[in-house]
């Protein structure tokens, strides 16, 4: 796989060619840990093989390394990354739980290159539920594990015939490898959960600095002059959610095609003024890093104290008064 | 029915596509596809039509001339203009043409039914080059790729496991006239571009006399009824006539049968593709 450096002002339609530049990516020189606050963050936009868990397992282990020997903290994988999207009736044969094999597998790469982890899986309940999940893994431990809440189930999608939904939206404290002084608020919001700004929401309450965002968006709507419509889509979500709760968005799209439906990658960090920082072309399978400053956290909300200004308690009384006036919405 | 239908300006704009990135993505799903089942070739059955021209075109920018089997079938009906333009798609592409005339195997079966009218020959000329192309498919390990679009496909006007089958279809959520749009973005000769389209049973067949509607004027009625999902009423506020738009949606409901695998009588408390429910790509 490709890793590629990126820097503000890069452009996000850059082409990312390997060996194109003259310069292996590889080489570049690495940023040192910061303890004021820079973090670098590694989108592993990789190609999960359908059902082929062993394989996944290899690529996670491998982009792990690497993504440590670039220094970065934190290594994102796409939704599903452990097992590909599509899996239909193969749900229960690769669910996982957090006691499995593969799954203590990648907890000890994450402890042993000291850089924390997110990756996406079906995990199975003690009650054999199965959840579309993405985990945190951090220094050989689970940190927090996301079980997604809005199953798309129309056009394409059929999750919910398959999983069950999560219920909840928390915030955790993201040690990010140890490379900041203090940790950062972060959460996670599984693909079809970013089409739901109540849950970006709820995330923003709760303090999130950065918003995680793994996804295995199908490419769909060919449009004249760009290049999808769900690409616009997220490109929408992910700038707006980033501007208004003043927030890092990393946005990991996965790439590759399942039953001739091809996943459109565009992999992206968008900085806490809105600004897509760094984006990944198209669909290659590539990592991009970016390194997030927490500076820049404290410049957007110097310049839009819009989380200060947060009327928690007029939504909350606005909810209670639908709730109870509507209680079956 | 009206020929002469102009299409509205804004249902025109919903149908153009970005030829660039439309084309990188089928060469991906070409490759990938071919790959996932442990194949490096395809064998397409090239008419020297504008569909299969494309197709062909497709995968040897995909995975290049040397892995793209191009066969040539002719019937002794066919146009002698489709012979010269299914060499000059060759040509242009550098692909080596092979030509397997299926006039005896045809004539020979209805020697038996000399009666058979148009349609029955037509689509026993369409199952006899879905037969060579399978049989290609094993002796050269090549997969076969479809070349029906979404406007034929969606009419079915096309032949029950004949040129509608196929492993992988690359142009099959594409309309003709966006067809139309990406062969010319790609270059392809200039006869293949502007000659009507025809299925060539015999020499000057046309699609669009006998469907009795302009491509043009199917596909937007296509696009604002299924991808848009207007209704009848509102399609015909668009400016088509009531007429075209029944026809059409008629043609559609007729054919669903063609769009999907046989029907299983279930019986089992796991029954295929009821609760058996695997995606083809299970084990690839």
């Amino acid at each position: 796989m490709v890793l590629e450096r990126s820097r503000t002002g890069v452009r996000p339609d850059q082409e990312v060619v390997p060996g194109a530049t003259g310069a292996d990516p590889l080489e570049a020189p690495a940023p040192e840990p910061d303890p004021a606050g820079s973090i670098v963050v590694a989108l592993a936009q990789c190609y999960p093989r359908l059902g082929d868990v062993a394989t996944n397992l290899s690529t996670h282990l491998t982009v792990i390394r690497d993504a440590a020997a670039q220094n970065a903290g934190l290594v994102v994988f796409p939704e599903l990354s452990m097992t590909g999207y599509f899996l239909k009736d193969q749900v229960p044969d690769v669910a996982m739980r957090l006691d499995s094999a593969e799954i203590v597998a990648l907890r000890d790469a994450s402890g042993a290159a000291n850089i924390d982890v997110v990756v996406g899986f079906i995990l199975e309940s003690d009650s054999h539920r199965f959840y579309n999940a993405s985990m945190y893994l951090s220094a050989g431990e689970v940190v927090h594990v996301h079980r997604k809440v809005y199953l798309p189930t129309y056009g394409l999608f059929d999750e919910q015939r398959y999983v069950a939904a999560g219920n909840r939206f928390r915030a955790f404290d993201a040690p990010l490898g140890g490379h900041t002084r203090r940790p950062w608020r972060a959460g996670i919001l599984i693909c079809e959960d970013l089409w739901h700004p109540s849950a970006a929401a709820l995330l923003a309450r709760q303090g999130v600095d950065l918003f995680i965002c793994p996804s295995a968006s199908p490419g769909s709507g060919v449009l004249q002059g760009e290049a999808l419509g769900t690409a616009r889509s997220y490109d929408v979500m992910t700038r707006t959610y980033a501007q208004l709760f003043t927030g890092y968005v990393a946005y990991c799209n996965r790439t590759g095609f399942e039953d001739g439906v091809g996943f459109w990658g565009g992999s992206r960090v968008v900085g806490p003024l809105g600004t897509v920082l760094g984006a990944l072309p198209g669909a290659a399978e590539t990592v991009l890093f970016h390194t997030l400053e927490r500076s820049e956290l404290r410049r957007a909300r110097v310049t839009y104290p819009l989380l200060r200004d947060e009327r928690n308690d007029v939504n909350d009384a606005e909810t209670d008064r639908l709730r109870r006036r509507h209680p079956r919405d | 029915m009206s020929t002469t239908q102009r299409p509205t300006d804004s249902a025109a704009d919903t149908l153009a596509i970005d030829a660039g990135f439309v084309a990188g993505l089928l060469r991906d799903f070409i490759a990938d596809g071919i790959r996932k089942v442990g194949f490096e070739r395809v064998v397409v059955g090239l008419s020297g039509g504008v569909d299969s021209s494309l197709v062909t075109s497709l995968a040897v920018s995909s995975i290049g001339a040397a892995n793209v089997v191009a066969l040539f079938m002719p019937y002794r009906t066919s146009d002698p203009q489709s012979a010269i333009d299914a060499y000059a798609v060759c040509d242009s592409l550098g692909v080596a043409a092979e030509t397997i005339d299926i006039t005896a195997q045809v004539d020979e079966y209805f020697e038996r039914f000399p009666d058979a009218d148009r349609t029955r020959r037509g689509n026993k000329m369409a199952r006899e080059r879905m037969s060579i192309l399978y049989d290609q498919s094993m002796a050269q390990r090549a997969l076969v790729l479809g070349t029906s679009n979404k406007t034929e496909l969606l009419l079915g006007y096309g032949t029950l496991f004949g040129d509608t089958a196929s492993a992988l279809n690359p142009i099959g959520d594409l309309y003709k006239t966006q067809v139309f749009e990406l062969a010319r973005a790609l270059d392809l000769p200039q006869s293949v571009l502007t000659k009507p389209p025809s299925a060539d049973l015999w020499a000057g067949q046309s699609d669009e006399e006998e469907l009795g509607i302009r491509y043009a004027v199917i596909d937007q009625i296509l696009h604002l009824l299924v991808d848009q999902r207007r209704s009848r009423s509102e399609v015909i506020a668009h400016g088509f006539t009531a007429a075209d738009v029944d026809w059409v949606d008629t043609r559609v409901r007729g054919s669903q049968y063609k769009r999907r695998p046989p029907v299983i009588a279930k019986l089992s408390s796991r029954t295929i593709d009821r609760e058996f429910r695997y995606p083809r790509d299970w084990g690839r």
